[in-house]
């Protein structure tokens, strides 16, 4: 400890959630579950059913009907996605697995991937099947040396209990699972910019259309899906699609592993049906730590538009977070109470994007670097008010001009922040320094 | 044939054609930094964002395909915001050095800004710091913090001519365009990068700080580098000695043609202007002590030997075609000479897109005329028959026999040949030996046309007079004509074209308006 300084409140180890009912089964063991486990559990059922009784049409229409949508952050209906594989052509097909989980505030699919990787191999299994696809690469972030790891277990024992590779069980159905890792930047988690990577380009963003499922990896069909949506299909085909569907809203079924962080009492992982409020949420997490006022919260991962205290009574669906001005996104919630000092909070946010734009886009890479200095500028105390007006210009400058949508991720938590806190910022700019309350930050718990 | 209407104006293209080829179709230009036609889309630049109906977002005219019933505006208030808006953002970490900027004048930031830009800057930040004057090889000088990455030279490199120098490095607003640590920006295209940029990121070495661009002139000519005839534009200064160490042309650059060229040029021809301006032959001498001499003098002396003489006439694939229809007309059927336009060609390099091994740009045009190709004498030939004796004049244009031949055997048929003419534009090493001189023009000081090896006939055009009291060889071989009382009153290149169609199959019809600016295939190539 320095001297001079007050003990900051050690970190909470974070709360894994074992409860399920569909993703975290098997969390319990830190040490990861092994194939006979995962097959005693009931494992690869879903898979062998799917290869042996189905045909990938009826696949592709249960994984529709269970209502399943993209939890790497868009929410496009997975089902749907599968379907726009072109029937007619003569080029593989490529299933891609998202494993870049680069979100700030988001840390689920780690989970699934040292705790729980068979359940992802037997999602990715049924998934090439449905696609009629040989071959499955799955992009894990470099700095996920134990998820790669425990995937690379699961895929080893996979193939040696002919899960993988030649005629997976006496089926005829080929598949091979390569592991590329990641290189550390947050663009490669945009499914275009990951395709580029894993050709071994830099990781830009690619042009649309062509979309990837007409021509992705190599230029050929691809579909790009996250690892905890795979992880969700063994369920819906092992206990059916209505059942997965039951659990959430008319729009959204089934249930998200949402990631808590920041100022709750206990952070961590915790599955919940997707249709569970914002508020009750935090709850689960213990509420806000040491009985502070909450302040604000963020949905979705940073970049998810901020909710104020009083705006999280919204269900944490897809729908319902896009009617109430934000996104579910990711899952990543980080929660703010009162000690947090938004213009910090935000300073820290166009620092990240920032540093990970990935400068193709005119709007993007200027603007990020732009919106850096003005903050930069603001929180050395030389901010002046007109910068927020033009710090609102320039975020609008950025929304909906560029190639991906990172330039509008980075673009919605300034508007968010300034527009939903802006007293408070210019607060900032007059007195040249933050107001947080310094007695309330540095109370031990 | 999808139909859609741009601006209000309807138009039918082909499935597949993008929103701003449907534009440019109709006339109606769509700014862009990174779109090029003869490269793949990138789609980076953002400036070509127009207004489709039915789309929430502003849309990249270069990357969305055109669909029926589609309404696009490129220029409402909407389509013309978000360009401003993408504008100010390439200009905020832009240095502004345009008053020492190379492209100041040529520039897209410029041209935009002062289009659509106009706006009151509010970037008020530090700059980004990147690396200046960097040299990434012979001919390219690179300025990273003018760079807006927009990526053309990247294609270029990847997609043309394959070798790969440039990348894009680091990310973020410190993205810097660069060349591969240890490669050097040398390949036979190199300079190609400097036009396609549409900012000063990369300028013309050769041309640093010699003009600005405002002062120059611009010819549409051919290059006479070798047989393949890129079209090009000649940019020159004649009004500013000052600027340029006093010569003329400064640079050159592509000229758009889709049958020849496309948009490139290569270095070679790209930079070999260099003689028109130097070591050039600008005074008629005589071999008596190789004073001045008039022209009149001269061609009087000239058409004196040739009435009755044994002639040998050594032609060059350098002169235009309605040169060799005069040398043919006048050397060959009027005064029954020796003519040949097939010199032995020094090997030249050669590949598989623009250069050509034959550096002469006429040699097909020679052949059609018949002063070259298997039934026309080799210069070898008629210099061995000048040698034996059996040739009283030998007249030479262009070569440079020492080089040829050998000092030795020219010296010789200078002693003993009647009357030895060189005419030609540069100092060489016949010159000395060659009883008169004739200063002739340039390619670029007169008009005429080049057949090229694909057999099409194109314009080169005449950017300036010729220098000094240098004369254009149809003039000089016109002049003789009328000395040696024969009935050609052709007056212009443009009239003796006219009279060559009427007299040489290939060219029957064509006039200098219907070859037109790109030229017309006139021959198949053997």
């Amino acid at each position: 400890m320095e001297p001079g300084k007050p003990e900051s409140t050690p970190e909470p180890e974070p709360f894994i959630c074992s409860d399920g009912p569909v993703l975290s089964t098997r969390f319990k063991d830190p040490e990861g579950t092994w194939f006979e486990d995962y097959a005693a559990d009931g494992g690869y059922l879903a898979a062998r059913k799917a290869l042996t009784s189905m045909t990938p049409e009826q696949v592709i229409d249960e994984v529709s009907k269970a209502r399943l949508r993209g939890l790497g952050g868009a929410g496009f209906p997975t089902g749907r996605k599968w379907s726009f594989i072109p029937k007619q052509t003569t080029k593989p097909k490529y299933l891609v697995v998202n494993a870049d989980e680069g979100e700030p505030g988001t840390f689920k699919d780690r989970y699934i991937l040292e705790r729980d990787p068979h359940a992802l191999l037997e999602g990715i299994v049924i998934a090439a099947y449905a696609i009629g696809s040989h071959k499955a690469y799955v992009y894990i972030r470099g700095e996920y040396f134990r998820p790669a790891k425990r995937l690379q277990r699961a895929i080893d024992e996979a193939y040696s209990r002919s899960w993988l590779g030649k005629n997976i069980q006496g089926t005829g159905f080929d598949l091979d699972v390569v592991i590329h890792r990641g290189a550390g930047a947050y663009i490669c988690g945009e499914e275009t910019a990951l395709l580029t990577s894993l050709e071994g380009g830099k990781g830009f963003p690619r042009i649309k259309p062509p979309f990837p499922a007409i021509s992705g990896l190599f230029s050929c069909p691809t579909i790009v899906n996250n690892v905890e949506t795979l992880a969700c299909v063994p369920y819906i085909l092992r206990h059916g699609a209505e059942r997965f569907a039951g659990m959430g809203p008319d729009s959204q079924g089934g249930t998200r592993l949402f990631c808590l962080s920041g100022h709750v009492a206990r952070p961590g992982v915790y599955e919940e049906p997707v249709g569970m409020t914002l508020r009750r949420l935090i709850e689960r997490a213990g509420g806000v730590r040491n009985g502070n006022q909450l302040k604000a919260v963020i949905p979705g991962g940073i970049s998810a538009k901020i909710l104020r205290a009083d705006e999280i009574d919204v269900a944490m669906d897809f729908n319902s977070l896009m009617a109430a001005g934000s996104m579910a996104g990711s899952g990543g919630v980080i929660v703010m109470d009162e000690t947090t000092c938004m213009v910090e909070a935000l300073h820290s946010a166009v620092r990240f994007f920032a540093d990970e734009s990935c400068g193709q886009c005119s709007p993007c890479r200027e603007g990020t670097g732009w919106v850096h200095r003005i903050m930069r500028r603001i929180t050395e105390g030389q901010g002046r008010l007109q910068d927020l007006d033009d710090l609102l210009a320039i975020a609008s400058g950025m929304e909906g001009k560029t190639i991906c949508v990172f330039a509008d991720a980075a673009a919605w938590p300034i508007q968010s922040y300034i527009t939903k806190f802006r007293a408070e910022f210019e607060t900032f700019i007059r007195s040249g320094r933050t107001t947080r309350s310094l007695e309330v930050a540095s109370c031990p718990s | 044939m999808p139909k859609l209407s741009i601006d209000g104006r309807e138009v039918s293209v082909r499935d597949g054609t993008t929103v701003i080829q449907a534009a440019e179709k109709l006339g109606i230009f769509v700014p862009r930094y990174c779109y090029h036609p003869g490269l793949s889309i990138a789609g980076n630049c953002r400036i070509c964002l127009v207004e489709v109906e039915k789309f929430p977002k502003l849309q990249i005219a270069c990357n969305t395909p055109v669909t029926e019933g589609m309404v696009v505006h490129t220029n409402n208030e909407k389509a013309e915001g978000g360009r401003r808006v993408v504008l100010e953002f390439l200009l905020a970490n832009h240095p502004l050095d345009c008053p020492v900027c190379d492209q100041s004048g040529e520039c897209d930031l410029q041209n935009f800004y002062l289009n659509f830009g106009l706006y009151d800057p509010r970037f008020r930040e530090q700059k980004v710091k990147k690396h200046k004057a960097v040299a990434l090889g012979p001919h390219v000088m690179l300025d990273q913090e003018r760079c807006i990455l927009c990526s053309r030279c990247v294609r270029f490199t990847d997609e043309i001519t394959k070798t790969g120098e440039f990348g894009i490095f680091n990310r973020g607003d410190h993205a810097e365009l660069g060349i591969y640590p240890g490669s050097e920006l040398n390949n036979r295209y190199s300079a190609n990068v400097v036009d396609i940029c549409p900012v000063g990121a990369l300028t013309e070495r050769d041309f640093r700080f010699k003009a600005r661009v405002w002062y120059l002139s611009s010819a549409p000519t051919v290059c006479n580098g070798c047989a393949q005839g890129c079209n090009m534009d000649l940019h020159y200064v004649l009004d500013r000695p000052h600027l340029n160490d006093g010569a003329r042309v400064v640079r050159v650059k592509p000229r758009y043609n889709p049958d020849v060229n496309q948009w490139w040029l290569c270095d070679e021809g790209r930079y070999g202007f260099g003689w028109i301006d130097r070591a050039r032959l600008v005074k008629v001498l005589s071999r008596d002590g190789e004073v001045a001499a008039a022209w009149e003098q001269a061609l009087a002396a000239i058409a004196g030997a040739l009435k009755g003489g044994r002639i040998g006439v050594i032609a060059s694939a350098q002169l235009t075609n309605e040169e060799l229809f005069l040398i043919r007309e006048i050397f060959w059927r009027a005064l029954g000479a020796q003519v040949s336009a097939s010199v032995p060609v020094k090997p030249g390099s050669c590949d598989d897109f623009l250069i050509q091994a034959d550096k002469n740009p006429n040699t097909f045009g020679a052949t059609l005329l018949g002063l070259a190709g298997p039934d026309a004498p080799t210069a070898a030939q008629i210099v061995d028959e000048a040698l034996a004796g059996d040739l009283d004049v030998l007249w030479v244009m262009d070569h440079d026999l020492v080089e040829l031949f050998g000092e030795e055997k020219v010296r010789g048929l200078s002693e003993k040949v009647g009357l030895f003419v060189f005419s030609g534009t540069n100092e060489n090493a016949t010159v000395p030996l060659a009883h008169w001189v004739l200063p002739s023009a340039a390619y670029v000081e007169k008009d005429g046309t080049f057949v090229n090896f694909k057999g099409r006939v194109q314009r080169i055009g005449r950017a300036f007079p010729p220098l000094q009291d240098s004369r254009e060889d149809w003039r000089i071989l016109l002049e003789l004509a009328g000395k040696l009382g024969l009935p050609l009153d052709w007056q212009s290149p443009e009239k003796i074209f006219l009279a060559l169609a009427k007299a040489a199959p290939p060219f029957e019809g064509l006039s200098y308006e219907a070859i037109g600016a790109q030229g017309v295939r006139v021959a198949v190539a053997p």
